[in-house]
């Protein structure tokens, strides 16, 4: 297709775009009083209705569909997939490892964001402090897994190292580990990179928590006599305490759907898949169109309370 | 199976671009001769092919930058003889684009396709012509039945070989064999003998170095040792019934394979110093490397891996470094050879498509391909090629035992496997075998990942 084609298939879409936005405009404009009101936003709302029924509602449907179905979709199976799931020794690690993940993860990320939080409250260099927490969540979590390779890296004793974490080690006289190989322990050292990355946003969430109580609070809870820990436990977490569900939540939620860093780190070898990774690996790699469809209907059903109790801490903590 | 090629064309690429600045550096002025040498070739090899001027052939293939160039400059004969034009196209996502590329209506002429698996699921969608018979009277002359059998599927002929690779090598340093007297073994006996002496002499975990990483595609180079052994402990037959399913994953005669290829890589005193899970994690790349320092003696890998070796270091006879074949179980039998290669796919039969297909299946094309090839890193099963065209002291190897008429060649069986155990559990599988897992409990995974019909 030469550039003047293009060009061309271009000014098309965009000249279609507005006629067909000056139609709705059109028929909008044509419906008059209170029932017009209504047609109206009918007219607005609708095709965005449409376009989540079409790319959010459909495929929903038909994966819930496919999940009932053999690996490549031609046969009806019942619920085969999900006993898969829940008791092949395979699956069942994968859903261990999850809940390892979705146990660790926000807990340490929202704990770690919450002390240092505390700590670089109206200290000198505040601003600078929060930053250097901050940067990983700007790096993209494949980015993140390629550094976290470098510093898990690890080669023979004999061999020159190339890990910081076992250069280190070998410096100090101890053998080199291989950190992303031996089970359990390198799911934790996977769980490390995500809290790595996820720790600067539950800080900077809960500082501003923090620094949104009002003053009066904390001056009357003074002149009580309340001090240190208890000054943390009597009125800084009570007060940020939506903060932190919303944070933990919302970690909790990322963590869920966790794949970058195991795709990169070990592809879901060794032991470390995750529901994510194994629902891509299923469905594109082995192959299995119906596993891997019942798996991603698990990972929906399993973000679901997450969402509901996110969707009402949020509107409590507005409503207030 | 996609992740294979692109290594392996890594691999090639890296020869290719290290062959490159060799030229540029070395031989500058011999630039000029070649091109000069490709334009008065003589053209009445390709009078059978007719007048083509005006048309054009597409070409897609995964073979990609810089030794795309190579392929480009053996068709240049053809274009300049027949006046054809060759519109060549390679991508590194080849074979997930293909198949999309094949249902959306928009397939190329030609498709360099390297697994037969992949052969087989095109086949599948009904748009792959069959090859002229003009192709195939020449895979008939210049290649074995074994590699003929690869292009054809449920009886019909689709696709003419084009290049080779040969996996059954062991890398060594011929320098510290000599220096301790040891001999290349001729049996496998023979070789068992030689990892227990080497480990006896140098100590535990110093005969055979391996590793199996690979990004994405970890397990694969495991694949190859199993594949590589059922050969010679099954035998073809068994080797054929196994990778089409004739016979279970878990039939006994793998589980004795894999046995056998346990006693090497699990054993901690024959591998990578003792450790033996170090093998999951370390990658085929770095694997060999310790042949250099004298860490270790012994590495199973295919022709490819001379593109791995640092900067000069020499691969040859009286080298560095250099391989031998992995010895057969009993050599009476024959040699199992296992390999892979590319398939010459077509999706039209235009006359200029025909043409260029006959073409690529001929032994001219091998001959001007070696040709174009001057740094090395190529081979080919055709038997019309003259092994003296070859450059590196490798490829005239693989060449000659590719065309050893005692020669029992096979093809890669992941890449034969349908893809969801061939470049999916399998090498899962074979990646849990060496972090732990029993025999038994590997080839029965793998077994039961087999796609039902």
């Amino acid at each position: 297709m030469s550039a003047a084609e293009k060009f061309g298939q271009m000014f098309f879409a965009i000249g279609l775009f507005a006629v067909v936005f000056i139609g709705i405009l059109l028929l909008a404009s044509l419906a008059k009083g209170r029932k017009g009101e209504r047609v109206q936003s009918l007219a607005f709302v609708g095709p965005a209705l449409l376009l989540l029924a079409v790319g959010l509602l459909y495929p929903a449907i038909r994966t819930v569909g496919q999940s009932f179905k053999n690996g490549d979709g031609t046969k009806f199976i019942g619920l085969d997939n999900y006993t898969n799931i829940f008791t092949s020794p395979e699956q069942l690690l994968v859903i261990r490892n999850t809940a390892v993940w979705v146990l660790l993860v926000p807990i340490f990320a929202t704990a770690i964001g919450l002390i240092y939080a505390l700590l670089v409250d109206k200290a000198r260099g505040e601003s600078f402090a929060k930053a250097l927490i901050f940067l990983p969540m700007a790096i993209s979590m494949v980015g993140a897994s390629i550094i976290w390779k470098f510093m898990y890296d690890y080669r023979p004793k004999t061999r020159p190292q190339i890990g910081l974490l076992n250069a280190i080690l070998v410096k100090l006289g101890f053998d080199p580990q291989n950190f992303i190989l031996n089970a359990p322990a390198n799911t934790v050292f996977l769980i490390v990179i995500m809290i790595w990355i996820q720790c600067g946003f539950a800080m900077v969430i809960l500082s501003a928590a923090i620094k949104a109580i009002p003053e009066d609070i904390i001056e009357a809870a003074r002149l009580d006599g309340v001090r240190g820990m208890q000054m943390f436990r009597f009125i800084t977490l009570p007060s940020i305490r939506g903060a932190v569900v919303v944070v933990l939540t919302t970690i909790g939620i990322a963590v869920l759907k966790v794949f970058d860093i195991v795709r990169t780190m070990t592809g879901g070898q060794f032991d470390t898949s995750v529901v994510a990774n194994e629902f891509y690996n299923q469905t594109f790699r082995y192959d299995n169109t119906g596993l891997g469809a019942a798996l991603a209907v698990v990972l929906f059903v399993l973000v679901i309370p997450f969402i509901v109790y996110n969707a009402r801490q949020l509107r409590r903590s507005e409503g207030r | 199976m996609a992740l294979r090629v692109t290594r392996s064309s890594k691999a090639l690429a890296i020869t290719a671009a290290a062959g490159l600045a060799l030229m540029l550096t070395a031989c500058g002025s011999n630039d000029d001769d070649s091109s000069s040498s490709a334009s008065s070739t003589d053209c009445a090899a390709y009078k059978t092919y007719g007048d083509l001027k005006g048309k054009t052939v597409s070409v897609y293939t995964s073979i990609v930058a810089p030794e795309d160039q190579q392929q480009i400059d053996s068709y240049k004969p053809f274009e300049e003889c027949t006046g054809a034009t060759i519109k060549y196209e390679g991508s590194k996502e080849f074979e997930a684009q293909l198949p999309v590329r094949v249902k959306g209506g928009n397939a190329p002429d030609i498709a360099i396709v390297p697994q037969p698996g992949l052969l087989k699921t095109l086949v599948a969608t009904g748009k792959v012509k069959k090859a002229p018979d003009a192709t195939a009277a020449n895979a008939d002359k210049w290649f074995g039945p074994d590699w003929k059998g690869y292009g054809t599927v449920d009886g019909t002929f689709y696709a003419a070989p084009l290049g080779a690779n040969v996996k059954s090598y062991v890398w060594y340093s011929p320098s510290a064999f000599k220096d301790k007297g040891y001999e290349v073994p001729q049996t496998f006996a023979d070789l068992m003998t030689l990892t227990q002496k080497i480990t006896d002499d140098n100590g535990k975990g110093s005969a055979w170095c391996a590793g199996i990483g690979s990004g994405d595609a970890t397990g694969w180079p495991a694949t190859d040792w199993l594949e590589d052994m059922l050969l010679r402990t099954g035998g073809v037959d068994v080797y054929d019934q196994w990778v089409n399913h004739e016979i279970p994953f878990n039939d006994p005669k793998v589980a004795d394979a894999l046995a056998k290829v346990g006693g090497i890589l699990k054993n901690p005193n024959f591998v990578n110093g003792g450790d033996v899970k170090s093998i999951a994690t370390t990658t085929f790349q770095d694997a060999g490397q310790p042949i250099l320092d004298g860490s270790c003696w012994m590495h199973r890998q295919a022709s490819f891996y001379a593109a791995n070796w640092p900067e000069g270091t020499k691969v040859g006879p009286d080298g560095d470094v250099w391989a031998f074949y992995f010895p057969a179980v009993d050599p009476a039998q024959g040699k199992p050879v296992l390999g892979g290669g590319e398939f010459i796919t077509a999706f039209a039969d235009r006359p200029e498509v025909q043409a260029f297909q006959t073409y690529l299946s001929s032994d001219t094309w091998a001959n001007n391909k070696a040709k174009a090839t001057p740094a090395g890193g190529w081979v080919s099963a055709n038997k019309g090629l003259d092994v003296n065209n070859l450059v590196s002291p490798l490829d005239k190897l693989s060449a000659q035992i590719l065309q050893d008429p005692k020669a029992k060649f096979r093809f890669d069986g992941s890449d034969q496997m349908p893809g969801a155990v061939g470049a999916g559990t399998f090498w899962k599988g074979m990646t849990d075998w060496i972090t732990g897992k029993s025999d038994a409990d590997t080839l029965n995974y793998i077994e039961n990942s087999w796609p039902k019909s």
